[in-house]
């Protein structure tokens, strides 16, 4: 569809989903992207998934909605997410939220791959 | 400066014109040199606001959202008006976390994003008539600085 305002790139190492989000989330863009990252997580038998947050350029209460309704899922299988963000603004929103509470934010990609191979 | 402003926009209920309406009230907004972490505020609160309308307002059912902004001396103050099906218990939807549709994912954040990121929020609703959310947010002074 033209004009829309999120790319996403999406990417697997072993059962972990690494989901990277560019451009805007908002209720608008989440539900595409809530359809594509559910089809890799069931389709390819996914335990983790980190959220590559830092090139966003908006985000508001629904990308939280996205989050913390994948995060249930993967509690339930026994699978953690973890959150990649250096972006003040993105911060701002999830600071507020209080989803930092729950789930362990990593300055880089890597960084978090790096803590669930460690497990 | 110190120009008092007005404007109006109508705009569907459809999702992608959340962003839409976002960005004029941040183009608006810029008259008052506001910082990044000032438009950001702004932009996601109006975005609460709008997709609140879409969703529970109009149940996303096509309807008429009004936006309009007035700029006041280092203030500005936003209205989001819907003509949907109003809100039975304004206060049990201002809870934080509290979802009237948890089926869809929502995170109940909405009224308590608005409420934080600006420094007025009035909600009036009348079930099956609409409702109008207005948010004020009063810019740091040019003078300080900032």
């Amino acid at each position: 569809m033209g004009g829309d305002t999120l790319q996403l790139s999406l990417n697997t190492i072993n059962n972990t989903l690494i989901v990277e989000f560019i451009g805007e989330l908002d209720h608008h863009s989440s539900e595409m992207a809530k359809h594509m990252i559910d089809e890799w997580y069931y389709g390819k038998q996914i335990k983790n998934i980190i959220f590559g947050l830092s090139k966003l350029e908006f985000m508001d209460s629904s990308g939280v909605g996205l989050i913390v309704a994948r995060y249930k899922i993967c509690c339930e299988n026994g699978g953690k997410v973890l959150l990649v963000n250096n972006n003040p603004q993105i911060e701002r929103i999830l600071q507020m939220t209080g989803i930092l509470k729950i789930m362990d934010e990593y300055s880089s990609i890597s960084d978090a791959m790096n803590n669930i191979i460690k497990e | 400066m110190g120009d008092n402003n007005y404007m109006k926009l109508e705009f569907l209920s459809k999702s992608q014109n959340e962003s839409f309406a976002r960005v004029v009230v941040a183009a608006f907004a810029a008259q008052l040199d506001p910082t990044i972490e000032e438009i950001s505020d702004i932009k996601t609160a109006v975005s609460e606001a709008v997709t609140n309308a879409i969703i529970h307002g109009y149940e996303n059912r096509l309807g008429t959202i009004v936006l309009e902004a007035t700029i006041e001396d280092r203030k500005i103050v936003v209205t989001i008006k819907d003509m949907g099906k109003g809100i039975e218990d304004l206060k049990m939807a201002m809870e934080p976390f509290y979802t009237s549709k948890p089926e869809l994912e929502r995170s109940g954040m909405g009224f308590t994003v608005m409420e934080t990121f600006m420094d007025e929020l009035e909600v009036k609703s009348e079930l099956g008539k609409g409702t109008v959310v207005k948010m004020v947010k009063e810019f740091n002074s040019l003078t300080t600085g900032e």
